[in-house]
């Protein structure tokens, strides 16, 4: 199901729970470490990065995966795992730190994952998750599955090694692997250009490679959608690893209390016009299909409602978890 | 740990004479047999592995038995070969992956330390990482600073690692067996200087977490001091405890054989019925493993404790500068010695 009002129903749930993740992050710790308001009232605590504008790359190129093909994100990844397929109650409990949250309350929004739909994790370190999605990619080659590998990760990551030699590795083993470079511009508060050298340097570096690199305008879902529904066809008949570069917008701070005072007002509500829900919405009211679209983001307020109200409701993991799921070996030889 | 399947049809474990390097090739060769998941990745493995552990008693590289989809000779990316394992082990693998030396581990920490090992824990159970990271250490004769480190207390310190130094072929061959059974990443640290050691193998797998005596005590069952060690330092420490039985003295050898978890219990006991504990390991002494064991028998024992190691120095090329950072039968047997104010 890759048709617009699908993939409109996956951007505005991602939009939704960014929106309440915020609104639930807000008087936590500010920009630069120090606390503010009430913690009882802060719900999500520790950095939250947004994915807020960034839904049309998530939701595009998900759409042509399935639970058994495999995934690895960004410290951004909200979006990836819900468009991946994860359940939005799940995830909240997780950015609340409930035991009933994904990672048990031990993760949080960083590490928000769910393996059992293929989502091996968002990251909390830059560029970590290429390599994984390759040795992913590779344990899927070598298993013959015919499932594939995708990686998410930002413009500023491609400047980190490991982005070199999880690329090379791809293209010499020729692993069914999908790279997929969200570009929003900036890398926590710089913008990215001025700290890149080369120009197009997601797509150029993977062209030095041999590998196949498009761009795309990544607040056009339908645009992602179909660049990633050729790339993913071409590694699944066995071409090796492809690129996708698509351009996009960050439109909230670094993290969720970063006001991004180092960016012009100016340029912000520029982009904003550029919205991909916006441009999403807009073109299915010419399609005829205003209404079925406002049904479904009433549809998707509420699920994400539900998701706040179930995780501010479920319980706290116990201190005896901290003590679970480290290792196997030598428990209960002594503490 | 049902999910290995032993090739051995006898009833008894076959035995056989192999160097430290071999009974690994044994071990790993076993393993891949058995479980067709088990596939090994790293520079040169097509050749056997720089240090020949990659290749079967008979000579051939385990590429020529198992074929180049699993035995992998990977691009020189450390930290890619790091991270695919992690990746490959999510996806259903048991990837064994060598590091060539434990110093070249250093550009893949990340991808050990914080994808690794923090895996499981931090996806709340989702993830299980079962990867073997071979990083072979020790002073290796004239390979100077960058080709002679002992990190074993770094990856010690590092909650979700499993942390492994065999000593001889024999536990060579039984842990790295145990190793890729346990579905836990293990740092797997074989010694340099042991590689042609021969020695009699039990092709049996030897649990971890559980130290070796060594040497034992006089024949009275009388100790009179704990040494305790691991990798190639237990061999100097037998030879130390050899010349003090001349001396009249009995000192009981423990090797560790696991550095985490380490047999605390095993160690506890021998320096209670000693009341004296050295530890001696050839790295670097400072912020070492040995200052875990020694303040663990102090807190919860008696006995005197002391601990030996390098001193804090980048190991030298030269012959003369080597030595200095080599920990000597000499200088074990003169600390026991002092721990029993007998010098
Ligand atoms: C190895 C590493 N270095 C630095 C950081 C701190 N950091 C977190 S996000 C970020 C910016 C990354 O930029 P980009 O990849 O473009 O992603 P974006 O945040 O723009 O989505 C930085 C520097 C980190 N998490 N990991």
């Amino acid at each position: 199901m890759t048709d617009l009002l699908s993939l409109f129903r996956t951007m505005v749930r991602i939009r939704a729970f960014e929106d309440a993740a915020e609104a639930a992050s807000q008087g936590g710790v500010s920009w630069g470490g120090a606390a503010t308001g009430k913690p009882g009232e802060v719900r999500v605590k520790g950095p939250l990065h947004l994915s807020t504008g960034q839904e049309a790359v998530a939701t595009g190129v998900c759409a042509h995966l399935g639970p058994e093909d495999l995934l690895t994100s960004t410290h951004r990844g909200h979006g990836h795992t819900l468009a991946k397929g994860a359940d939005s109650t799940k995830m909240m409990c997780e950015l609340f730190g409930r035991a009933t949250g994904y990672n048990a309350g031990k993760g949080g929004s960083m590490h928000i994952a769910d393996f059992s739909v293929g989502m091996l994790g968002a990251n909390g370190v830059v560029t970590a998750g290429l390599p994984i999605a390759v040795g992913a990619a590779h344990a899927l080659k070598i298993r013959k599955t015919g499932a594939i590998a995708v990686s998410f990760f930002g413009d500023g990551a491609i400047n980190r090694g490991p982005f070199l030699e999880a690329l090379n590795w791809a293209q010499v083993f020729k692993l069914p692997v999908l790279f997929v470079c969200e570009d929003n511009q900036i890398s926590a508060t710089t913008k990215s250009a001025p700290m890149t050298a080369g120009t197009n340097a997601a797509s150029a570096r993977a062209q030095s490679l041999d590998i196949e690199a498009t761009r795309v305008d990544g607040n056009d879902v339908e645009a992602v959608s179909d660049a990633a529904s050729q790339l993913i066809a071409q590694i699944r008949a066995g071409s090796g690893p492809r690129l996708l570069h698509a351009i996009t917008y960050r439109q909230k701070g670094h993290v969720s209390v970063d006001p991004a005072t180092y960016r012009k007002q100016e340029e912000v509500a520029e982009a904003l016009k550029d919205d991909p829900i916006l441009r999403a919405r807009a073109l299915l009211a010419q399609r005829g299909l205003g209404e079925q679209a406002a049904r479904i983001e009433a549809e998707a307020k509420a699920e994400i409602d539900a998701a706040v109200a179930a995780a501010s409701a479920a319980p706290a993991p116990d201190a005896a978890a901290a003590y679970t799921d480290i290792l196997t070996t030598g428990e209960g030889m002594w503490k | 740990m049902t999910d290995f399947a032993t090739t051995n049809t006898a009833n008894e474990p076959r035995v056989s004479t192999l160097t430290y390097a071999q009974a690994a090739a044994a071990a790993l060769q076993e393993a891949m047999r058995a479980d067709q998941h088990v596939v090994a990745m790293g520079e040169d493995l097509g050749r056997g592995g720089v240090f020949g552990q990659y290749r079967s008693a008979d000579g051939r590289n385990l590429v020529d038995i198992f074929g180049e989809e699993r035995v992998i000779d990977t691009p020189i990316s450390e930290a890619t070969i790091m991270g695919a394992g992690v990746g490959m082990a999510l996806a259903g693998l048991r990837p064994v992956v060598e590091m060539r030396v434990a110093d070249f581990a250093l550009c893949a920490i990340d991808e050990l330390v914080n994808q690794a090992a923090k895996n499981r824990y931090m996806f709340g159970g989702q993830g299980r990482v079962p990867l073997v990271a071979r990083l072979p250490i020790g002073i290796w004769t004239a390979s100077a600073a960058q080709h002679s480190q002992s990190f074993e207390s770094w990856f010690a310190h590092v909650p979700g690692l499993v942390v492994v130094a065999p000593s001889t072929p024999a536990d060579n061959y039984g842990l790295l067996r145990s190793a890729l059974q346990c579905g836990d990443p293990v740092v797997y640290m074989e010694h340099k200087e042991l590689w042609g050691m021969s020695g009699e193998v039990v092709h049996e797998p030897v649990e971890l977490g559980r130290a070796r005596v060594a040497f034992s005590a006089g024949p009275s069952g009388r100790t009179d001091v704990t040494l305790v060690s691991w990798s190639r330092q237990v061999h100097v420490c037998v030879d130390a405890a050899r010349a003090l039985a001349e001396q009249g003295i009995h000192a009981e050898v423990l090797d560790l054989r696991t550095i985490w978890p380490w047999d605390r219990d095993a160690v506890l006991a021998s320096a209670r019925r000693s009341g004296h504990l050295l530890v001696v390991h050839e790295a670097v002494q400072a912020a070492g493993f040995g200052a875990e064991v020694a303040a663990t028998v102090a807190e919860h024992t008696d006995a005197r404790v002391a601990r030996l190691g390098a001193p804090r120095i980048p190991v030298g090329y030269a012959g003369s500068l080597e030595l200095e950072s080599r920990v000597g039968v000499e200088q074990i047997r003169q600390s026991a010695l002092r721990l029993l104010k007998r010098a």
